[in-house]
């Protein structure tokens, strides 16, 4: 039980004393991309070979027993640490050595390494283009742009232990939140520009100074983790790996509204994160940091955990709130906006996963330090999941106002297999696709709006030339259609209708008067739907017919993808010179597409041919030849 | 529906409404819990849900009929779900969706195969995106899926079906 700022402070160099102890600490990456590429099966024969040597310890070892420890190594999971391309990732502290594609068996020797206090050059990262070795992470191209404040802890302790988070200065801020007027904790949010980190941009501290000014006891503050995007991960890193952050960042935006009671609503499709909140939750009012009576400061609030049940419009602030009240999530008008009139009807404030997680981090160490990171209008930093044909993939946290490209190029290491660049989809299905032209765009809340994207949540998926930008706008609407509530016509209707013209253009039955209709489709969508959702589906579409209308063109008048993805407007032909007329393709072929005597070369019928590409695979002797 | 089974079924609910103190806005919650235990919520299962929070079985349809994670018809015995998030996607998701598709042989638009061993559904975004294109086969996740790798995979779960039966057969 911890009831002040003096007791925080003793407790996070109680810990670091005790792990100083320790000869090392092993950290073993268990993000969702390492814990896939096996990370479970390395921590485990890692503790194994420590319990076979004797050299393995705990924490509680450590902080229970004053003597100093030589040879004990602490071996811990981590939530996600970053680098995903190359994981499983195992580090090794305080030296922050990183081991890259650990494998179980390299384990004992990596622990040798470890134990005599060398480096196992092998696992070491080797930057592909110069041959460079590194083995600091932090000086590793991919880490070297990046500036760490919402992800600050993610990777780097275990969060299933509240003591390591405050080891880490946790709970500080919330410390000097509660010894200062709530007024003046608003005041000092403004001052610092933080801007809701879930797309929109909107100031955070003009939320909860509304909130604040309402009438009446009950107010809620609920944590949007309804992470829908696909291809977006980062609030889900945030909450698997740093859970005790948000929790804080909770605490400090209810005592500042007056709200408590908070909620926490994640999407059911994350179940390791609603396991780690729901343990951080426990742990957070064991330790006196949630519950009655915070830090003794008179203070009481609660937090709840709400799990969503597979509907991505309710990562929209009303929709999110029909939901908490257990209704179908549909938006509905504003005003009253949530701050006003939100959950049950009392002012509430939605704060998004990664804006929680930065409140801390400015309570902590003020508004002056947080706005020396970023751009003026977009202070701090922004965490983005990148992804695609990109070389380093893995989840990443920048400063604002770096370009595009330095993301690509710098940290992402360019294109995967040296390919050429085609475009950069940001912001997920409410995003746009941008050009190589365009990559050098600062990334802010404002600049991207210009050329028909937003930051979006933070997917960023690259995308190289064999993409083909019409696919991509038809399969952002297939998503938006199917996830589109129904309520409003023009994104019931409209989107189902852009969704058949994309789907008619991929099959090369599109004509040139289809792109006047998706664009004023579009434009109508916008402006006749009621939430974010539908004003921002048509992006995707827009975008490319913006910057990629030959794409268009060459699927309308040519029949043709230049990025051959298009099946159907794929040919299929065999080459007589290598068929042998062994009529296995004839036996393939669902549609009875292909004729000829057996012996003699075959022939397939243009007319029938579905383009399923059954033939190609059956083929012993590659004579089916494919065209885009 | 057989007496027995129903007064099973209505226990359940009863059990399963009291732990939320039919609160109606709990109705999620609700529904939650129950498809955890049954796999999928029975249409006979709503109603009585209904009546226990005091809201109209449409209101409870509606609900379970608007979020995805709720299935009205049962599920296989292994839930295969390939992840179609923008990565996936752009790494050829749909390819393996369909290979998927037809070595389960689904039938005309449905989910679960006619054995009841498999359902295949697809995600938004399974957050291993560097692993694209995955697939989850119930908690497990495959990374850097092609169709021939799949059908391995899901021949060896057929294979350990037919040995389990087997030695079940054997057994009984």
């Amino acid at each position: 039980m911890i009831t002040s700022a003096r007791q925080l402070a003793d407790w996070e160099q109680k810990y670091k004393l005790a792990l100083a102890r320790a000869a090392a600490q092993i950290v073993v990456c268990a993000g969702p991309g390492c814990a896939a590429s096996g990370s479970k099966a390395v921590y485990e024969r890692l503790k194994e070979e420590l319990m076979r040597r004797g050299s393995h310890v705990t924490v509680d070892y450590l902080l229970e027993n004053g003597t100093p420890s030589t040879s004990g190594v602490v071996a811990l999971e981590s939530g996600c640490q970053g680098f995903c391309q190359k994981g499983p990732l195992v580090r090794v502290e305080p030296e922050g050595i990183l081991y890259t594609k650990v494998q179980p068996e390299d384990v004992p020797e990596l622990l040798d390494a470890v134990l005599q206090g060398t480096v196992l050059e092998r696992l070491l990262y080797h930057d592909p283009s110069t041959g460079q070795v590194y083995t600091n992470e932090k000086d590793i191209p991919f880490y070297r742009d990046q500036i760490r404040i919402a992800l600050q802890n993610c990777g780097a302790i275990d969060p299933e232990d509240i003591r390591a988070y405050i080891a880490r200065g946790g709970y500080q801020g919330l410390a000097r939140a509660l010894a200062m007027d709530s007024s003046a904790v608003i005041a000092e949010l403004e001052q610092a520009h933080l801007r809701g980190r879930g797309g929109g941009g909107f100031p955070a501290a003009r939320k909860w100074a509304i909130a604040a000014a309402q009438e009446g006891p009950e107010k809620y503050l609920i944590c949007n983790g309804d992470e829908g995007d696909p291809g977006a991960f980062m609030d889900r890193s945030i909450m698997e790996g740093d859970p005790h952050s948000v929790i804080e960042g909770m605490v400090i935006a209810g005592y500042a509204i007056g709200a408590s009671q908070g909620f926490i609503y994640v999407r059911a499709e994350y179940p390791l994160a609603v396991q780690r909140m729901q343990k951080a939750v426990r742990a957070a009012n064991e330790w006196g940091l949630l519950g009655e009576n915070i830090l003794d400061s008179g203070f009481a609030f609660q937090i709840a955990i709400k799990q969503g049940a597979g509907a991505f419009v309710c990562g929209e602030e009303t929709a999110l709130i029909a939901s908490i009240e257990g209704q179908r999530g549909m938006p509905r008008p504003k005003p009253p906006f949530p701050s006003v009139a939100g959950l049950w009807k009392k002012p509430t404030v939605i704060n998004n996963v990664e804006t929680l997680a930065n409140v801390p981090r400015v309570l902590r160490q003020g508004a002056q330090w947080f706005r020396k990171v970023g751009t003026s209008a977009s202070p701090g930093t922004k965490t983005f999941a990148l992804a695609g044909d990109v070389a380093n993939t893995g989840l990443i946290e920048v400063p604002m106002g770096l370009s595009i490209r330095d993301i690509v190029y710098k940290i992402g290491g360019g294109l995967r297999s040296g390919g050429e660049l085609k475009a950069v989809q940001i912001g997920g299905p409410s995003g746009g696709c941008l050009p190589s032209e365009l990559l050098d765009i600062p990334l802010d809340f404002d600049s991207l709006q210009g050329v028909g994207a937003m930051i979006g949540s933070g997917g960023l998926v690259v995308m190289g030339q064999n993409t083909c930008m019409v696919e991509v706008a038809r399969f952002f609407m297939q998503f938006i259609q199917a996830e589109s509530c129904g309520k409003c016509v023009f994104c019931r209707e409209g989107t189902l209708q852009m969704l058949e013209i994309l789907e008619k253009i991929t099959k090369g039955h599109g004509t040139l008067a289809d792109l006047d209709s998706l664009t004023e489709l579009g434009q109508a969508i916008k402006l006749g739907s009621l939430c974010g959702l539908g004003k921002s589906a048509p992006n995707p579409v827009l975008s490319t017919l913006e910057h990629f209308r030959s794409e268009y063109i060459a699927h309308i008048v040519e029949k043709r993808c230049p990025a051959g993805q298009c099946q159907a407007l794929r040919r299929y032909t065999i080459d007589p010179g290598r068929c042998r007329g062994c009529s296995r393709c004839v036996r393939t072929c669902p549609a009875e597409a292909i004729a000829g005597t057996a012996g003699r070369p075959y022939v397939i019928d243009q007319t029938k041919c579905l383009r399923c590409g059954a033939c190609v695979d059956s083929c012993k002797f590659q004579a089916i030849e494919v065209t885009a | 529906m057989l007496a027995a089974a129903a007064v099973e079924m209505h226990e359940l609910v009863s059990r399963i409404l009291a732990r939320h103190k039919k609160d109606p806005s709990s109705l999620i919650p609700v529904l939650q819990d129950l498809q955890d235990e049954l796999r999928y919520l029975p249409k006979d299962c709503l109603t009585m849900v209904a009546h226990g929070l005091g809201i109209s079985p449409a209101t409870v349809y509606g609900v379970a009929t608007f979020y995805a994670q709720f299935s009205l018809e049962p599920k296989g015995k292994y839930v295969i779900r390939i992840c179609d998030g923008t990565a996936c996607h752009v790494r050829g998701s749909s390819p393996l969706y369909q290979a998927i598709c037809k070595r389960v042989q689904l039938e005309d638009g449905r989910a679960t195969s006619a054995n009841g061993l498999f359902t295949v559904e697809t995600v938004a975004c399974l957050g291993a995106c560097v692993l694209a294109p995955v697939a989850m086969i119930n908690d497990k996740v495959y990374g850097q899926m092609t169709p021939e790798a799949i059908n391995i995979i899901l021949d060896e779960l057929e294979k350990e079906e037919e040995a389990s039966d087997h030695i079940c057969k054997t057994a009984s």
